[in-house]
């Protein structure tokens, strides 16, 4: 399958000598929601803004929808909508008015039908005719989403785009997103929110540094690099650790009263079944038990410091 | 071509224009009607003819000259440097359209609105002052380009400056003295020969010499000339927007 997004050995450094982007190469495939993932300075919104012609490459190749980001921008561009980090819009225009615009920016003929329709899926309809400056945070995040889809995009940025918005309208775009997927558009999302990326991301890309130092299947990743927790609340005190547990990654809780052993996910059930045969062996009860896995956030923590 | 992205940020400008008309429109009126009313009805009518035209119709065109350089420079500096300012230019940068449907869209919005001021300077100069316009056609040519050209030149200082200070600087410091001393309210054969030499090196002497020539037949430099000088200027902006855009000077780092 041919890739919406193919980035190969880009490079990126600012006249002041930075190098934002080290060799990356990156595929997004038609149809994904592929989330980016980094700490603040990693990369995340040059890389964006050299796939969507707003900053200059300094090295490497770079094809939107086959076509080369360069060579072939106006093909290259028309392809895609970009949702910035900022909220930057007009604020003395309409929001009829600033959708139309960057709908006709984009060399599209006017379609009304098409604007009513991205504004009511936005819950924006009722709004139409205010000034951007008379919207809340949220409404003017949702005029920004209207922008980049007003032209009907096959490939979708969306930079930080729940940023400083309330838990409701959150939970709408994500629905938004997956209406979005389900009508075949291939979703790049970069966010702080690791559950986001956990609730709605196919792939996962890690960006540490200007290099991209991980990219994987969200589950495979979460299976491969996740730990298990196993939580036993025991009857009894007990004072340490007894020394047939001591070869197991298994920890005494200060209080004595709770066992804490971690394991791979991918380990299964196997070292579990063990440890529960040998605290029976050793006559040491437990009144309850609860396992944890570990969140995307864990995983990416991890990745960022390692 | 992506025409509907010319007519887009064309449209966009020119709604500019009609939410601030305050600003655009009147505000210049008002100020040289001001002129037209003490220079042309008050002190006019005790100073003597210049070239056998009366003096308060003598001043109109370099009247009309100096609002519509400001106003030119004014709107396309203007136009440009908001979406910088306010950082909305990330649209237009990531939109696909080439630099050349770039400049027309908001070059072509300043020129457009800086030629209605002046034909509206124009109308209401004839309440205060009688005047005639010996060569319609290249009046409204000279009109058209000198707007045009200095757009083009506002286009650039929005994209150089950073900051309202700068936007302001060129226009108040170099482009109105530029028009006070090119022959707007006197001709430069009324100064002694080494200011007449001096003043030559002032390129609005030719463009008021020649909207001049278009009113009245009269001009202080060959009307051949004001406009070989006009079309240089033109030509040295447009490399210069080339340039930024090859370049992406402070627009694409």
């Amino acid at each position: 399958m041919q890739p919406d997004i193919s980035v190969k050995h880009l490079n990126k450094i600012y006249e002041d000598g930075f190098q934002a982007l080290k060799d990356v190469n990156l595929e997004i495939y038609p149809g994904e929601i592929f989330a980016l993932l980094g700490p603040n300075g990693a990369g995340k919104t040059t890389l964006i803004s050299i796939i969507c012609g707003i900053v200059n490459k300094s090295d490497g190749e770079v094809k939107a929808a086959g076509h080369d980001i360069v060579k072939q921008y106006r093909k290259a561009r028309e392809a895609i909508g970009l949702v910035p980090q900022e909220l930057n819009t007009d604020s003395f225009e309409t929001v009829w008015d600033a959708v139309s615009f960057s709908r006709g920016l984009f060399g599209k003929a006017p379609k009304p039908a098409h604007i009513e329709k991205v504004l009511k899926d936005l819950s924006l309809w009722d709004k139409r005719n205010n000034r951007i400056m008379s919207l809340s945070g949220g409404m003017k995040r949702r005029v920004m989403i209207a922008k980049a889809l007003s032209h009907e995009p096959r490939i979708l940025f969306l930079d930080e785009p729940t940023a400083g918005v309330d838990v409701e309208l959150r939970r709408d775009m994500w629905e938004m997103v997956r209406k979005l997927r389900e009508n075949g558009t291939t979703i790049i999302l970069t966010t702080h929110y690791i559950e986001e990326a956990e609730e709605m991301a196919d792939r996962i890309g890690v960006i540490r540094q200007g290099e991209i130092i991980l990219v994987e299947d969200k589950n495979r990743l979460m299976s491969k690099l996740g730990k298990k927790e196993l939580r036993l609340q025991l009857q009894q005190k007990l004072d340490k650790l007894p020394g047939e547990l001591t070869l197991e990654p298994i920890e005494l809780s200060e209080d004595g009263y709770e066992l804490i052993y971690t394991f791979d996910s991918q380990q299964q059930q196997a070292g579990v079944a063990r440890l529960l045969r040998t605290l029976g062996d050793l006559d040491i009860e437990y009144r309850d038990l609860q396992t944890r896995e570990s969140s995307l956030e864990e995983i990416f923590v991890g990745l960022v410091h390692e | 071509m992506n025409l509907y992205g010319v007519k887009a940020i064309y449209k966009f400008e020119m709604a500019r224009m009609k939410r601030t008309v305050m600003q655009s429109v009147l505000s210049p009126v008002i100020s040289t009607c001001l002129y037209f009313v003490v220079f042309g009805s008050a002190i006019g009518s005790r100073m003597g003819d210049i070239d056998n035209i009366s003096y308060g119709a003598y001043i109109i065109p370099g009247l009309v000259m100096l609002s519509l350089l400001m106003q030119s420079i004014s709107n396309a500096s203007f136009g440009i440097y908001m979406p910088k300012f306010s950082g909305t230019i990330y649209e237009v940068l990531s939109a696909p359209v080439s630099y050349v449907e770039i400049v027309l869209g908001y070059v072509g919005a300043a020129t457009t609105k800086a030629v209605i001021l002046g034909l509206i300077i124009l109308a209401t100069a004839k309440l205060f002052v009688d005047y005639s316009i010996l060569h319609p056609f290249w009046m409204f040519s000279f009109l058209v380009l000198t707007a045009m050209t200095f757009s083009l030149f506002g286009f650039i200082i929005g994209i150089w400056a950073d900051g309202f200070e700068k936007l302001q600087i060129v226009p108040m410091m170099i482009v109105t003295p530029l028009v006070f001393l090119g022959g707007t309210f006197y001709s430069i054969e009324m100064l002694p020969e080494i200011w007449q030499t001096i003043s030559l090196f002032n390129p609005v002497v030719y463009l008021i010499s020649g909207f001049r020539w278009a009113f009245y037949g009269v001009s202080d430099v060959h009307v051949g000339i004001s406009v070989g000088m006009t079309m240089v200027f033109l030509t040295m902006c447009m490399t210069a927007v080339w340039w930024i855009f090859k370049t992406g000077y402070r627009l694409r780092s």
